[in-house]
């Protein structure tokens, strides 16, 4: 619908415009320059030198190279191998995206029920998020020790003998998908909190009044529904970062035993920089860039349609 | 049948008394509202009857029982909120359903998805929805049912709330401040939009607000606090004429009463009324009950600041002499033609004069005591 002011609005630019066209455009470009070169440098230029880059052949190293047309994709489209790492990606993904929004959720609620200790808790579960994924990954890498480990050693206290978590095919998935929910559910459960925060009182007492006064009925009509932007937000950053693993892949398996811990990125790395296959790479990443893509397009649509309600 | 029965309810909030002491009888089907500055406490007593909030001590009893150790869906209240609290992402038909369905679905039969195949439930909801209608159709939002209140202007939302509270017939409606967020001209509109609905209803409607005018044109009965304590409880017209505390005379009315001590009164030279008691120290009167004369011994005396036409009334402000305060005179149009600047003398009505000691309380001539009497 259009305002009158709108319109008035309209009329005046539209004048303006006429009179000073060729000066007024000149500033504006100049206006917009500086975040226009960092976007063409940072982001678009490098995102079509690897478009450009995917077509060829070039090795890391190498002075030239040739046009190979698509016969990159060709390659990487009959390669189990990356058929495998994006597999292992998506379930991945399935694991850590819903462990960490329930388990941040949970904790949240926990903690803002409880009255005392809450500044410590919720410091203690944000710890993670503010570490070094590499070094923890080190760090987990001992409690996951088949012999010496922490785990093991406490599964055998109650009579349970563990397995080598992370050179055992059947474990190595879960074990990563583990620690990412342990890394990303501080920031979760820190979202999740201001949320909560954010929730009219009357809401509640209305909810009281009505009947819906248990647990669960509170849940249902009143937090999670008012929950609903801040979910959205947390379910698209945590697919995005679970996406992109890498670094406890990197340290603790290396996308083995057998693939069987073979993500994306770490395929990528390990074409691009371990076997210098910089075109190969380059064809991965254009994959991955067009699955992140697609990922938080249809993320956004689908849930922005049903968490906003006005 | 709902009579409310408040017994010397006492609520702090740490070291700060916000209710003390208040006890209140609310009879059956009577529309009662407790009017007063912002943070006396007014709508922690609401809370209190409807069990949102514990009192420290004191009894509340609904209906003669006490319902002290009852949950809020159990004390057969409604309430309307101030912001409305309807759940957005609910339609409006779903809002006003909902206290029907949590009081008469399973919990089996109330489960997302699995619930609709549930037994019974068919027939359940077939006559929530015939109710969920009827009270629409009375609030005149039949026809916004299937939308979500983020689709709806402030008036629509009020209704909406209206009818989640009124759909299932609750013996008591308690309301706080549910006007407040609307636009002036809705709020007039509302206010006997909420009247007509407590004579159609019948039941107990319990108001909370600020604004003295509501308070005196929707009630049956006003209690008036401040600061925690119940200063007075009367029809309006009675808080209007007859207050027993200045604090009640200067909350009620507008223009507020005009109050000029008597220290003032004497050294503006002018005469005390006769037969005043020995321990007045404020005198106070309503706009209508002054007249503008010429200046002159004996009466207040003082300047006109400013004028305001309302049409049908005119309100001088005129300021008294010495600093001594300020005086609203209510007149008619016709009868005076006074500008800023020109200086005029105060007729007050002798009958209708206040009189208040230090304490703020109501000093009353022997007359008067047998005209209340």
């Amino acid at each position: 619908m259009k305002t009158p002011d709108q319109d008035r609005q309209r009329r005046v630019d539209a004048k303006a415009s006429f009179a000073k066209r060729s000066g007024e455009h000149g500033v504006g470009w100049l206006a917009v320059s500086p975040a226009l070169l960092l976007l063409v440098g940072l982001l678009f230029g490098p995102a079509a030198a690897v478009v450009l880059f995917s077509l060829t052949d070039w090795q890391l190293g190498s002075f030239t190279f040739h046009f190979i047309g698509v016969a990159n994709f060709r390659a990487l489209f009959t390669d189990p191998t990356f058929w495998k790492a994006l597999t292992n990606t998506l379930v991945y993904a399935a694991i850590v995206v819903p462990g960490t929004v329930l388990l941040g959720l949970v904790v949240a609620l926990l903690i803002e029920a409880s009255p005392g200790l809450r500044g410590f808790y919720r410091a203690a579960h944000f710890l993670p998020v503010m570490s070094t994924m590499s070094a923890m990954a080190i760090v987990w890498g001992t409690m996951l020790h088949p012999t010496i480990g922490l785990v093991n050693r406490g599964l055998g206290a109650v009579g349970i003998s563990g397995v080598n978590w992370l050179r055992d095919e059947r474990t190595a998935l879960l074990a990563l998908a583990l620690i990412g929910i342990w890394q990303g559910l501080g920031f979760a459960m820190v979202l999740f909190v201001s949320g909560l925060k954010a929730v009219p009182q009357q809401l509640y007492d209305a909810a009281a009044i009505d009947g819906a006064d248990g647990v669960l009925d509170r849940l249902r009509f009143v937090t999670l529904p008012m929950l609903g932007p801040v979910t959205m937000f947390v379910v698209i950053l945590t697919a995005k970062r679970s996406f992109e693993v890498f670094d406890s892949v990197r340290v603790l398996t290396q996308g083995g035993p057998n693939y069987a811990s073979e993500v994306l990125l770490h395929r990528l790395y390990t074409e691009s920089f371990d076997f210098l296959r910089m075109g190969y790479g380059a064809a991965l990443t254009v994959i991955y860039l067009a699955i992140i893509v697609l990922l938080t397009l249809t993320q956004a649509r689908l849930l922005e349609r049903r968490v906003h309600y006005s | 049948m709902a009579e409310i029965e408040l017994r010397r309810i006492e609520k702090s909030y740490g070291e700060t008394a916000v209710v003390k002491g208040v006890s209140l009888s609310i009879r059956d089907g009577e529309f009662l509202t407790l009017v007063g500055p912002s943070g006396c406490g007014k709508s922690t007593l609401l809370r209190i009857i409807a069990g949102l909030e514990a009192q420290d001590s004191g009894e509340v009893m609904v209906a003669g029982r006490c319902v002290d150790d009852k949950r809020p869906k159990e004390r057969d209240v409604a309430m309307v909120f101030q912001s409305y609290a309807l759940y957005p992402h609910l339609s409006v038909f779903d809002n006003v359903a909902l206290p029907l369905r949590t009081r008469r679905l399973s919990f089996a039969q109330r489960l997302p998805f699995v619930g609709r195949a549930v037994p019974g439930r068919g027939g359940i909801e077939k006559v929530i929805r015939a109710e969920v209608e009827q009270a629409a159709s009375m609030l005149d939002i039949a026809h916004l049912l299937h939308r979500k209140p983020g689709q709806l202007s402030g008036g629509q939302r009020q209704r909406v709330a209206l009818g989640r509270a009124m759909v299932r017939h609750p013996a008591v409606f308690l309301m706080d401040e549910p006007l407040s967020n609307l636009d002036a001209k809705l709020r007039v509109q509302m206010r006997a939009e909420i009247t007509a609905l407590h004579r159609r209803l019948g039941v107990t409607f319990v108001y909370v607000t600020h604004d003295q005018a509501e308070a005196m044109t929707m009630s049956d009965r006003v209690a008036v606090m401040t600061a925690g304590e119940l200063l007075q409880v009367g029809q309006p017209e009675q808080l209007y004429r007859d207050p027993q505390d200045l604090r009640v005379a200067e909350m009620i009315g507008s223009p507020k009463i005009n109050v000029v001590s008597c220290d003032h009164w004497i050294s503006l030279g002018a005469s005390l009324p006769p037969g005043i008691d020995g321990n007045t120290t404020h005198l106070a009167f309503r706009p209508e009950a002054v007249g503008i004369a010429a200046s002159g011994d004996r009466r207040l005396n003082g300047v006109v600041t400013s004028v305001e036409n309302l049409g049908s009334d005119i309100f001088l402000n005129v300021a008294l002499a010495d600093g001594c305060g300020a005086v609203v005179v209510r007149t008619h149009p016709d009868i005076s033609r006074s500008e800023p600047g020109r200086p005029v003398g105060l007729q007050i009505d002798p009958a209708s004069l206040l009189q208040f000691d230090g304490a703020g309380m109501r000093l009353r001539q022997a007359e008067q005591v047998e005209a209340a009497a």
